[in-house]
């Protein structure tokens, strides 16, 4: 592939070579022996839990395309999904999970928790969220697809998504065996709601009936730049519930009462996005109607260990939002991409016209986790970030096959949980 | 409790002046009480704005007033609180936009030398100009007798100051509130600073651990970064300022950020001890610990309400030492001659709020009077920069209440004066009931949102919408236009795709 071309090709062509390109990702960063997939393409990168859950659901897409055979992708699925099932859940600071939950970032060898990360509820319901895209697709009487089937039913229902809570009213963001629950604020919408409809959805331990209606009373409704909307400034938020849930014509207590849903909140959020990069308050260099994609991500950093009293403009990896910022001109081209489902039209324009003035931001057709035109020394290259991580790609993948054939939206509106979990939080109308 | 007047630090050379002339109008020397009436109409305990307002309200009024104080009047507000650090933060503010001056398209002047000595003689000059109006001679001048001493109620109708005793037919209590200390262990021994002592400093500290991250702890870690201070800033909590927003409470964290604050949320101080008179301070995050070693710590926690050793008990007054005086609606206290004002009685411990509760108490206490707190709209507003203002509800508090909202979000990029300014961080957020045009409240993070935040509660008391805030011209260009402009968002909502198209058929007629 040649990257530098790829803005010339028709929209298909376009799509299918950064899909394909997105899923060699998996292919490449895959530990074949337990099936954990490298969180980033850095050197000694550990697994992330959630780029396997994306994995899981990319695994499907590409049986589907013949990128790889059905065997292939039972026999990748099945290793992870063993591994998860026999892991050690004693909950100690080596261990791989506790009550059902795992630790955010393991040993890709061993499978162990590194970094003293935290048991992560989100990205568990990532990873378990993909585990149920695998229970659905692979659905032949084998004797590997059974198996692969009930693994993941057992995976899902061993959580104890109540314990999550931690005696609040919402479900905590994090645990760890040195401190106990963490403390971050977790509030206003954010890219959890996957998270409560398994969690609600448990026939097992799910959360208390009015967890997801105390998560939503944090919510805030607003009208900028003419969009009415659910308030989240980084773009992710407004996307990955999305890969795996398929939010059109469906709609909660709080969406019913704005007249709105989700999916169309993020079609919104999208043009927002447009919007924010067309005004610039930042002043930086390329941000425009088709050069936006404001996310969490890495992005170059000033930071210097000690307290200098130094004024800091760069903020590293950080949780980029509009219009608040932080905003110190950083980018991701493949956040732009996970909104195609929602904004084909003005998404199709970027994609092409970033992939056109800043193909260092791709290599082998994958999207770096962030670029900054800012940094560019003299009229060189955009300062991007180093290596490529799972997340991005996966999303790309799943947010792609969605727009084209809906297909992990299809499988996931046959799956008893996902109707469950959206009925009992409070989910109405369309497919449903 | 005490209170120790500023007078045990050494006040630098030059300043002499400017701290004689305050002392001596908020608390003269050889001062001697006058000898009591024999019957007060009111007496007020405390003289911090409440305690004077309420004396000057009543005495205006005519009844016979006494009013006790035992420090200086003013209170903390004047000599330890706004005044002292609102002029500090000029200072800074000016110190920021010199290292910030190629922002404004000017030279940055080479490395500023900071004269904290200077700063701190603007701030007293400054605190001893603003002192006049609440001088020993304006209250003489009004009426009032003034007795300097510490106040113990001995009855349910009778007050003791020193020797004497002042018998009343109504009482408010406006004693105020004073600074909540941390129970870290060794942080007292190693000595730390509160705004009671903060603006007594002679020198800048080199390196800075501000503990808390309320309105006090943010305003000055600022102000100290800004001044020179090596600063780190540890919050117990995920954001600043808890009780705001969390969008102004992230652009704040930001800004601190961008100043070049260590910022330290979600981390407690666990532990402070001194070696080679160094303070060390050991922080815990979840599982994360270190220790920061720093010359000066400054605590900003919380403020809790003088409420102990007035013999409250003797008076059948109720209080709670956290929550202050028991009052209800009118401001009553459980003794029915009692009321109670300020920040002793108060969840909203502020100026302007101490203020107006003094004025609901005077009424209520003299006159057959149903004036109610509840019926009061208090705004408020953080002075770092950004400025963080609030008035009305919250989103959450409207939610809890049931009632859907609808908020018009207005960034203040979208404001000409604010980028003209170079002062386009921020937003306007107006918060309005859902299907109706009643403001329920606002947010305004600005460079000057507390004064723009004024024009939302004169709306909210006035009653009105913004249908009608839409018709008001607003000047060009000026940030205050933000508000305008989300009405006239408001406003574009209004036009129904029905309406639009009535419209268009009418025009092209």
């Amino acid at each position: 592939m040649m990257p530098s071309t790829l803005h010339e090709r028709p929209d298909d062509a376009l799509l299918d070579a950064l899909q394909r390109a997105a899923f060699e990702y998996f292919v490449s960063a895959v530990n074949p022996a337990n099936g954990l997939i490298a969180d980033t393409s850095r050197a000694s990168s550990p697994s992330s839990i959630a780029a396997v859950g994306f994995a899981l659901s990319a695994y499907p897409v590409a049986v589907e395309h013949g990128w790889m055979t059905r065997a292939d992708a039972v026999e990748r699925s099945v290793a992870v999904l063993r591994f998860f099932r026999d892991s050690d859940q004693s909950g100690g600071p080596d261990a791989t999970g506790y009550k059902g939950f795992y630790y955010h970032f393991l040993d890709q060898r061993t499978g162990a928790r590194v970094w003293r990360s935290e048991l992560s509820m989100i990205d568990t319901a990532l990873l378990l969220a993909g585990a149920l895209v695998a229970r659905m697709y692979f659905s032949a009487d084998s004797p590997a697809e059974i198996e692969l089937r009930e693994i993941a039913e057992a995976l899902y229902l061993r959580v104890d998504w109540r314990w999550a809570q931690g005696g609040a009213a919402t479900i905590r963001q994090g645990w760890k065996p040195e401190c106990g629950y963490l403390h971050y604020g977790w509030d206003g919408y954010n890219e959890a709601i996957i998270l409560y409809v398994l969690a609600m959805a448990s026939p097992t331990h799910p959360i208390s009936d009015d967890c997801y209606d105390a998560w939503t009373a944090t919510y805030q409704w607003e009208n900028l730049y003419g969009y009415e909307f659910l308030f989240a400034g980084p773009l992710f938020v407004h996307q990955y519930s999305h890969a795996w849930i398929d939010f059109r014509g469906i709609q909660d207590s709080f969406m019913r009462e704005k007249g709105c849903d989700y999916f169309e909140n993020s079609r919104r959020a999208t043009h927002v996005q447009r919007e924010y990069a067309l005004r610039n308050p930042g002043g930086f260099a390329a941000y425009g109607e088709d050069c936006w994609g404001i996310t969490a991500g890495d992005g170059p950093s000033d930071e210097i260990a000690a307290i200098t009293n130094e004024p800091r403009r760069l903020f590293g990896y950080a949780a980029r939002g509009v219009p608040y910022g932080p905003d110190d001109g950083t980018l991701a081209g493949s956040a732009a991409l996970a909104s195609l489902p929602f904004a084909p039209r003005i998404v199709l324009r970027a994609v092409r016209e970033m992939c056109r003035r800043f193909p260092e931001m791709l290599s082998a057709g994958q999207y770096a986790s962030g670029f900054n035109p800012s940094l560019a020394a003299g009229g060189g290259p955009a300062w991007v970030s180093p290596g490529k991580i799972g997340l991005d790609q996966g999303i790309v993948l799943m947010m792609i096959e969605n727009h084209r054939t809906e297909m992990i939206w299809k499988l996931m509106r046959g799956c008893p949980h996902i109707r469950n979990g959206l009925r009992r939080t409070g989910f109405r109308g369309g497919w449903l | 409790m005490s209170i120790v007047l500023p007078r045990d630090t050494p006040i630098p050379p030059g300043q002499e002046l400017a701290e004689r002339e305050r002392l001596e109008r908020l608390h003269p020397a050889g001062w001697t009480n006058p000898a009591p009436a024999q019957r007060y109409g009111l007496v007020v305990v405390g003289a911090g704005p409440a305690g004077l307002v309420a004396a000057h309200a009543a005495a205006a009024l005519g009844a016979r007033v006494a009013l006790i104080e035992r420090a200086l009047l003013g209170g903390d507000c004047l000599n330890m609180g706004c005044v002292p650090s609102k002029s500090m933060i000029r200072t800074s503010r000016l110190y920021g936009e010199m290292r910030d001056a190629a922002r404004y398209g000017a030279t940055p002047p080479p490395a500023p030398d900071v004269d904290f000595a200077a700063v701190m003689q603007r701030m007293r000059r400054i605190r001893a100009r603003i002192s006049r109006a609440d001088s020993i001679d304006r209250l003489k001048a009004a009426g009032v007798d003034v007795f300097f001493g510490d106040a113990q109620f001995d009855a349910a109708d009778a007050v003791t100051v020193g020797a004497a005793r002042l018998r009343f037919r109504k009482a408010i209590v406006a004693t105020g509130a004073s600074p909540d200390t941390p129970s870290i262990p060794g942080l007292a021994e190693a000595g730390f600073l509160t705004n009671e002592s903060v603006f007594d400093l002679a020198e800048l500290p080199r390196r800075l651990l501000v503990i808390g991250g309320g309105p006090l702890g943010c305003e000055l870690a600022q102000v100290f970064c800004r001044l020179g201070a090596r600063t780190t800033i540890a919050q117990d909590a995920p954001l600043f300022l808890p009780k705001e927003e969390r969008d102004a409470a992230q652009i704040l964290s930001d800004s601190f950020a961008r100043d070049g604050i260590e910022v330290r949320l979600n981390t407690a101080a666990v532990a402070v001890r001194v070696e080679n008179g160094q303070k060390f301070v050991d922080l815990v995050s979840d599982d994360y610990r270190n220790t920061v070693a720093v010359d000066a710590i400054l605590t900003g926690v919380g403020r809790v309400p003088n409420v102990e050793g007035l013999g409250l008990e003797r008076a059948g007054v109720d209080f709670d030492l956290a929550s202050g005086i028991r009052v209800d609606d009118f401001l009553q206290t459980t003794n029915p001659r009692i009321y109670a004002a300020g920040d002793a009685c108060l969840e909203h411990k502020f100026t302007h709020a101490a203020d107006a509760s003094a004025r609901i108490a005077v009424r209520n206490a003299l006159f057959p009077g149903r004036q109610r707190l509840s019926a009061l709209i208090i705004p408020w507003c953080t002075y770092t920069d950004p400025e963080i203002a609030h008035v009305g509800l919250y989103v959450r508090e409207a939610r809890e209440r049931d009632i859907p909202v609808r908020t018009f979000t207005i960034p203040m990029h979208d404001v000409d004066r604010a980028i003209t300014d170079s002062e386009d961080v921020g937003f306007v957020k107006i918060h309005i009931e859902q299907r109706r045009d009643r403001i329920l409240g606002a947010t305004i993070v600005a460079r000057h949102a507390g004064d723009m935040i004024n024009e939302i509660t004169l709306a909210m008391v006035a009653g009105i919408g913004l249908r009608t805030l839409a018709r008001v011209i607003h000047a060009y260009p000026t940030q205050a236009e933000a508000i305008k402009k989300a009405a006239d968002a408001y406003n574009r909502t209004r036009v129904t795709p029905l309406i639009q198209a009535v419209l268009r058929r009418w025009v092209a007629r």
